[in-house]
C-alpha cells in the first residue's frame, strides 16, 4: 500500500501543476490554451517535447522487449530514434514553428490547407490522424489502471485505477491546456531521468553487481543470444529506422513545435534529445536483459521464462488461442515492476512506481492535440469561431477533452488490451507513412493537394489491410515466419511472431515508400497551387 | 561544401546504425555492457555530436531573421 500512497501523492502534484498553469494563463484565447501562448522556454520545451514522445513504451515496453529479445531492443527503438527524431525536429520542426509564428497556424492541418489551397482534403487528413491517435488515449487509461492496481497490491481495482488516471489527466488538460500539459510533461521527464539512474543502482546492488549476471548469461547457450542480435534479421533491424519518422508526423509533436517562444529553443532540444534517449532507454534495456538472471529469486519471472520455453518448443502444436495465452504469460512488460518489488525498499519502490505512472500517463498530449485539432480544424474551419467567437471555441475544446476522456475510459473498461496494442503498433507505421506530407509541403514546390490526398488514403488503406491481415492469420510461435504468399520460392508476404513481413521488411518500409511515390506521381499529374501561395512558402 | 559534408555525415551515421560487424558478438565491454549495446550507446552520443554540428553550421538563420523581425522581443520564460 505504501507505493500506492506515493503514486497518489504524485497524482495530486500533477493536478496541482495543471491548476497552477490555469492560474498563470494570460487570457482566454485559443493560442493561450492550445499553444501556451507560444511562450515555452528552453528547459520546458526540451523536457516537455521529449516527454511527449516517451510513452509507457519507454520504461515498461523497453525493458519488457529486452527481457524477451535481448539488447537488440536499444538499437531497434532507441538509437535510431536518437538520430531520426532530432534530425526531423531540426529540419521540419523549426520550419513549422516559423510558419506558425508568421501566419498564426495552430495545427498541421491548417498548414496543409493553406499550403495546398484545400478544405475538405484537410478534413480527410484530420480524420485519419484522429483515428490513428485515439488508441493511444485508450491504452494510456488501461496502463494507468493496471499500474495503479499493481502498485497497490490489488487494493485499487483496475476500473477505479483507470477512472482515477482518466480524471487526473482530464483535469490538468482541461484547466491547464498546453501550459499545464507542458509543465506536467517536464515534471514527468525529470522523474523518468531520475528513475533510470536510481533503478539501475538499486537493482544492481540487490543482484550483487551485474558482472556475474552478464558472464552467466553469456556462457549459457540458452541465454547468450540475449547479448547479441543473432535472432533478428538485418532487414527487420533496418526497417525499424523508418519508424521514428512517425514522430514528426504526430499532430501532438508538431503542435508542440509551435509552442516555443523563440527558434533558438530548438537548438538544445535537438542536441540533447539523443542523450535523453540514452539516459532513459539504456538502463531500462539493460535491466530487462538482466531480469533473465533473476528467475531463481523471482517466481513471476521464472513463470515468464517457462512460458517462453513452452511457446518455443510446443507453439506449433498449440491452437492460436493457446498460443496467444502463452505469449501473454511470457510478455515481459512488468519485469521492471517485479525487479523493483524484489530489490527496492518499499519507500523507494513507491517513488519509482510514481516514475512508471508518469510513463503510462503520457496520453495527455494526444488528448490535448485531438481537442486542438477538433476546435481548430473542424469547429473553427466550419464556421464555429465566426459564429460563436473564440471564447466558445476554447470552451468547445475543453468539452471535447471531457467527452474524449469519458469515451476512452468506457472503451478501456470493455475492450481487450491486445486490440489497442496492435492499433498502436500500426499507428506508428501509419504516422511514419504520413511524414511525406509535411516534407513535401515544406520542401517541394511541386506538391499538390491531390498528391496529399493520395498519400493519406494509401496510409488509411495500408493500416487497415495490415490490421485485417494480422487478425486473419494468427501469429506463429517464435521462429521461422508463416509464409502466406511467395513467388518462385521468394517470400513476399509472411506472418511473423511479432507482426507482418513484406519481402523480409516490416510493413512500414513499403508504406513510407509508396506514400512518398504517390505524393510524387499524383502531384506531377495534377495542378499546383497558385503562384502567390508557392511564393509565400518558398520565397528566399 | 560545408553543407555537402554535413549531409554526408548524416548519411554515414545512418549507415553506421546497421552495425552487422557486432551482430553475433556477446563480448562485454568493461566486463559488464554487451558490445552491441555499448556500440549503440556510443551511437547515441555520436548522434548528439552530429546534431551539435548541424545546429552550429546549418542553422536556418533566414527563418529566424524573418520571424524575429516581426516578433523582436527576446527572453526565455516558462
Amino acid at each position: 500500500m505504501i507505493p500506492a500512497i506515493f503514486v497518489f501523492v504524485y497524482l495530486a502534484v500533477v493536478v496541482y501543476i495543471g491548476v497552477f498553469a490555469f492560474r498563470r494563463s494570460k487570457g482566454h484565447g485559443a493560442e493561450d490554451f492550445f499553444l501556451a501562448g507560444r511562450s515555452l522556454g528552453t528547459f520546458v520545451f526540451l523536457l516537455s517535447l521529449f516527454g511527449t514522445n516517451m510513452t509507457a513504451v519507454a520504461i515498461l515496453g523497453s525493458s519488457g522487449n529486452a527481457f524477451t529479445n535481448g539488447i537488440v531492443t536499444y538499437g531497434l527503438m532507441a538509437s535510431s530514434s536518437g538520430l531520426v527524431i532530432p534530425l526531423t525536429i531540426f529540419l521540419i520542426g523549426t520550419r513549422v514553428w516559423a510558419l506558425g509564428k508568421k501566419y498564426g497556424f495552430i495545427t498541421p492541418v491548417q498548414i496543409f490547407r493553406d499550403r495546398w489551397e484545400c478544405g475538405h482534403i484537410g478534413t480527410v487528413i484530420f480524420a485519419v490522424q484522429a483515428v490513428l491517435l485515439v488508441p493511444y488515449i485508450i491504452i494510456g487509461i488501461m496502463g494507468g489502471g493496471t499500474t495503479l492496481s499493481a502498485v497497490s497490491g490489488g487494493f485499487v481495482p483496475y476500473w477505479l485505477g483507470g477512472a482515477v488516471v482518466a480524471m487526473v489527466v482530464m483535469s490538468y488538460v482541461f484547466f491547464g491546456g498546453m501550459r499545464g500539459t507542458a509543465w506536467v510533461n517536464t515534471f514527468q521527464t525529470l522523474l523518468f531521468l531520475v528513475f533510470g539512474v536510481i533503478a539501475i543502482g538499486v537493482i544492481g546492488s540487490g543482484m550483487g553487481g551485474f558482472r556475474g549476471a552478464v558472464e552467466a548469461l553469456g556462457s549459457n547457450p540458452a541465454t547468450s543470444w540475449l547479448l547479441t542480435r543473432e535472432r533478428i534479421s538485418p532487414y527487420y533491424f533496418f526497417s525499424y529506422t523508418f519508424i521514428p519518422l512517425s514522430a514528426i508526423a504526430f499532430p501532438h509533436i508538431l503542435i508542440f513545435c509551435l509552442t516555443a517562444k523563440r527558434m533558438v529553443q530548438f537548438k538544445k532540444t535537438v542536441i540533447f534529445y539523443p542523450l535523453c534517449i540514452l539516459l532513459i532507454w539504456a538502463p531500462c534495456v539493460f535491466l530487462g536483459v538482466m531480469a533473465n538472471r533473476t528467475a531463481g529469486e523471482i517466481p513471476a519471472i521464472r513463470e515468464k521464462q517457462e512460458a517462453r520455453r513452452v511457446l518455443a518448443q510446443q507453439g506449433r502444436q498449440m491452437t492460436p488461442e493457446q498460443r496467444e495465452a502463452t505469449r501473454e504469460q511470457a510478455t515481459g512488460d512488468d519485469v521492471i515492476l517485479h525487479l523493483l518489488q524484489h530489490y527496492a525498499p518499499l519507500w523507494l519502490a513507491g517513488i519509482l512506481g510514481a516514475g512508471i505512472m508518469a510513463a503510462v500517463m503520457a496520453s495527455d498530449s494526444q488528448i490535448l492535440a485531438l481537442s486542438t485539432m477538433f476546435a481548430e480544424d473542424f469547429f473553427a474551419f466550419y464556421g464555429g469561431r465566426r459564429r460563436f467567437g473564440e471564447r466558445v471555441q476554447v470552451q468547445t475544446g475543453r468539452i471535447f477533452v471531457i467527452v474524449l476522456t469519458v469515451l476512452a475510459y468506457a472503451v478501456a473498461l470493455r475492450a481487450p488490451e491486445t486490440i489497442f496494442e496492435i492499433a498502436i503498433q500500426y499507428a506508428f507505421s501509419g504516422f511514419a507513412a504520413l511524414s511525406p506530407l509535411m516534407i513535401a509541403a515544406l520542401f517541394w514546390r511541386g506538391s499538390t493537394k491531390w498528391g496529399a490526398l493520395a498519400s493519406t488514403l494509401w496510409v488509411a488503406l495500408a493500416v487497415t489491410a495490415v490490421a485485417v491481415f494480422q487478425q486473419t492469420y494468427p501469429a506463429p510461435p517464435p521462429g521461422p515466419p508463416a509464409v502466406v504468399w511467395s513467388i518462385g520460392g521468394t517470400e513476399i508476404l509472411a506472418r511473423t511472431s511479432s507482426g507482418t513481413s513484406v519481402y523480409g521488411f516490416m510493413p512500414v518500409v513499403p508504406m513510407v515508400l509508396v506514400s512518398a511515390l504517390l505524393m510524387f506521381v499524383v502531384s506531377k499529374l495534377t495542378r499546383k497551387p497558385s503562384a502567390a501561395t508557392i511564393e509565400k512558402y518558398f520565397s528566399k | 561544401m560545408k553543407r555537402a559534408l554535413l549531409v554526408l555525415a548524416v548519411a554515414a551515421l545512418y549507415v553506421l546504425h546497421q552495425d552487422f560487424w557486432f551482430w553475433r558478438t556477446p563480448y562485454p565491454v568493461f566486463g559488464v555492457i554487451p558490445v552491441g549495446l555499448f556500440y549503440h550507446a556510443c551511437f547515441s552520443v555520436a548522434a548528439s555530436l552530429l546534431m551539435w554540428l548541424l545546429v552550429t553550421h546549418a542553422w536556418p538563420h533566414h527563418l529566424e531573421r524573418e520571424v524575429e523581425g516581426a516578433d523582436a522581443e527576446g527572453g526565455d520564460e516558462s
